[in-house]
């Protein structure tokens, strides 16, 4: 490697300066390995600012703004209070377990921003397996939850804990599935690949609904509204983190915002075409400004569900799940998989960078994608509107069942009408 | 020779984290805690396949043995409490157990060790990369036709036919 400049080439500028090469290897890997653990976790103090400023606005409320200037400090006089808090464990708790569980659940979180590139030149690592290892690490963070869950020796944790593995494990199958179409149309599970790969066209262009879905069930596996059943303020009183107090119980907290934004970061990596940017190669590090910018707004948009939505109840997410996401996700990549195998044709040996030239493979794409999954999504919704008319009619009384049956045949010849 | 680098070093660490494991889960008395030894001697074993460059299988280690089954082992052992105090840690079967684990042994010594074991084994100076198949490999390997792919399709059918047949057993009666 060349030295360029210190910024992007460190380990070949301190070389070059005459240091021993593994060394000077090593400490640019130190930096990195540095900044990468240290940045979402000085990023989380902004979140949740943003947060409960935004939380706030949607509910006509002012927010924070009394510690520092619009009430920035709000989250540092916080972090400040937790940590003098008394750090209890309660009687028969399994001590090690207890304790090790927040840091697992914030380590899964952050462990995932070691692969995800912020530049053409910046990533933690560039694994060849950048989208399994991101499924693979996720999942810790479910153990993480089972173990706060099983070892505060509480029932209400115990029963969060019990509904994390019900929604964790289901909502990972549709994820799973979204994660395929990147990796299909890119044909590499490499991150650096897949955002090198959008240099034409941005994914989001070629399967829209498998950002939704995606976004969905990113929104499921972070446990917030309107998935927020692990930790139900109603009925559980806490949820999985009721006996954790101080530090141990913004360890968790911590853990969750920066998922948002982690979240957010891996929509924008897969499918808005991460670090691409006007002088995205020019200048690397305006990289980062354009991830950033790209994540911010799947993380405001996931800010705006939680504040404008109620909790569903376990019942109806399981069937959601079961019922709609997966079959739609699979229905999905056969969709995409199946439309790209023609679409990719079209495309010109050589310009795959160029706009203009993968113009018309999209346009196929998109509206393939567009017409056949949301007519699956239709025919799926129609399904489910008739079964519940003919549920609620058989439970009527006789009298009361004829008029129904008859303004169910109204109905069904509206959408018949409807329909052709 | 034994060479002291970072390679050594990670083997031993993930050599302490997937023996230490596998000790302490046959011989904790709290299922829980076998539970989790397990997964850390499942997380040394992801570590050698990173060291054996095979990433792919470490993702998946990681994915299907932590994140699914010790997951499911977790949640089966959570329903029932009164497993989570076992009073003796050898049960009846103590010796059927020690003779297969004492078979498996000796297979995988002689099968997988022996052949390749001090002179002529293994060549030190050929690169791993030339020995060992990549992912893609892999997954070509798995849709060949000449290959396996009628293995593959027939697990899974297996596979399909075992998640059927757990839907139809754990059914309400109608």
């Amino acid at each position: 490697m060349q030295c360029t400049d210190i910024l992007n080439t460190t380990a070949a500028c301190l070389t070059a300066g005459g240091m021993n090469p593994g060394l000077a290897q090593f400490i640019g890997i130190l930096f990195g390995v540095i900044i990468v653990t240290l940045a979402p976790l000085l990023i989380v103090i902004l979140l949740i600012w943003v947060e409960r400023k935004f939380a706030a606005r949607v509910q006509d409320r002012i927010g924070p703004n009394r510690v520092g200037p619009l009430g920035l400090l709000q989250t540092v006089a916080d972090a400040l209070k937790l940590i003098t808090k008394e750090d209890i464990t309660p009687a028969g708790a399994d001590r090690l377990i207890f304790n090790l569980a927040p840091i697992i659940s914030v380590l899964a979180v952050i462990l995932m921003w070691g692969v995800i590139p912020v530049s053409p030149y910046h990533v933690g690592v560039e694994l060849s397996i950048g989208v399994l290892y991101i499924v693979a690490v996720g999942s810790v963070g479910t153990l993480a939850i089972m173990m706060a869950g099983w070892s505060s020796n509480n029932k209400y944790a115990l029963l969060g804990a019990f509904r994390v593995v019900a929604q964790l494990v289901s909502y990972e199958i549709p994820m799973v599935l979204a994660l395929l179409v990147p990796v299909l149309l890119a044909g590499s599970m490499n991150l650096q690949d897949i955002v090198r790969a959008q240099s034409g066209m941005w994914f989001v262009v070629l399967c829209p609904i498998g950002l939704v879905l995606l976004f969905i069930s990113t929104q499921a596996e972070t446990g917030r509204a309107p998935f927020d059943l692990i930790e139900a303020e109603s009925e559980l009183v806490a949820g999985f983190n009721i006996e954790y107090s101080g530090m141990k119980f913004g360890l968790f907290f911590a853990g969750e915002f920066v998922h948002v934004m982690t979240n957010g970061l891996l929509i924008a990596t897969l499918f808005m075409g991460g670090w691409w940017g006007p002088l995205a190669y020019e200048a690397p590090l305006l990289g980062i400004l354009w991830l950033f910018a790209k994540a911010t707004i799947f993380y405001l948009f996931s800010l705006l569900l939680r504040a404008a939505l109620p909790r569903v109840r376990i019942d109806q997410m399981m069937s959601f799940n079961w019922k709609f996401l997966v079959p739609l996700a699979v229905w999905n990549v056969l969709v995409t998989a199946g439309l790209w195998m023609f679409a990719r044709g079209l495309i010109p040996e050589g310009s795959e960078g160029d706009f203009l030239a993968n113009l018309p493979a999209a346009l196929i794409m998109f509206v393939g994608n567009v017409v056949l999954v949301g007519g699956f999504v239709l025919s799926r919704i129609r399904a489910a509107g008739r079964s519940e008319r003919m549920a609620n009619s058989k439970k009527s009384v006789p009298g009361r069942a004829i008029v129904l049956a008859n303004a169910d045949k109204g109905m069904a010849s509206v959408n018949a009408t409807v329909g052709r | 020779m034994l060479e002291l680098n970072v390679q050594t070093i990670a083997f031993f660490i993930f050599a302490v984290l997937s023996w230490g494991g596998a000790l302490g889960l046959v011989t904790t008395r709290n299922l829980i805690h076998g539970a989790l030894y397990l997964i850390l001697s499942l997380f040394g074993g992801a570590g050698f396949f990173i060291l054996l460059s095979a990433p792919f299988l470490a993702a998946v280690q990681v994915l299907v043995y932590i994140g699914a089954i010790a997951i499911l082992f977790i949640f089966a052992v959570m329903l029932t409490r009164g497993m989570t105090r076992l009073r003796e840690v050898v049960n009846r079967q103590w010796w059927a157990g020690a003779i297969i684990s004492g078979l498996m042994f000796v297979l995988v010594i002689g099968g997988v060790i022996l052949p390749v074991w001090g002179e002529g084994g293994t060549n030190p100076n050929q690169p791993v990369s030339d020995l060992t198949a990549t992912t893609e490999d892999l997954g070509v390997a798995l849709v060949d036709g000449n290959q396996f792919v009628l293995p593959f399709l027939v697990s899974s059918l297996l596979l399909t036919g075992a998640m059927i047949g757990a839907i139809v057993v754990a059914r309400d009666q109608e």
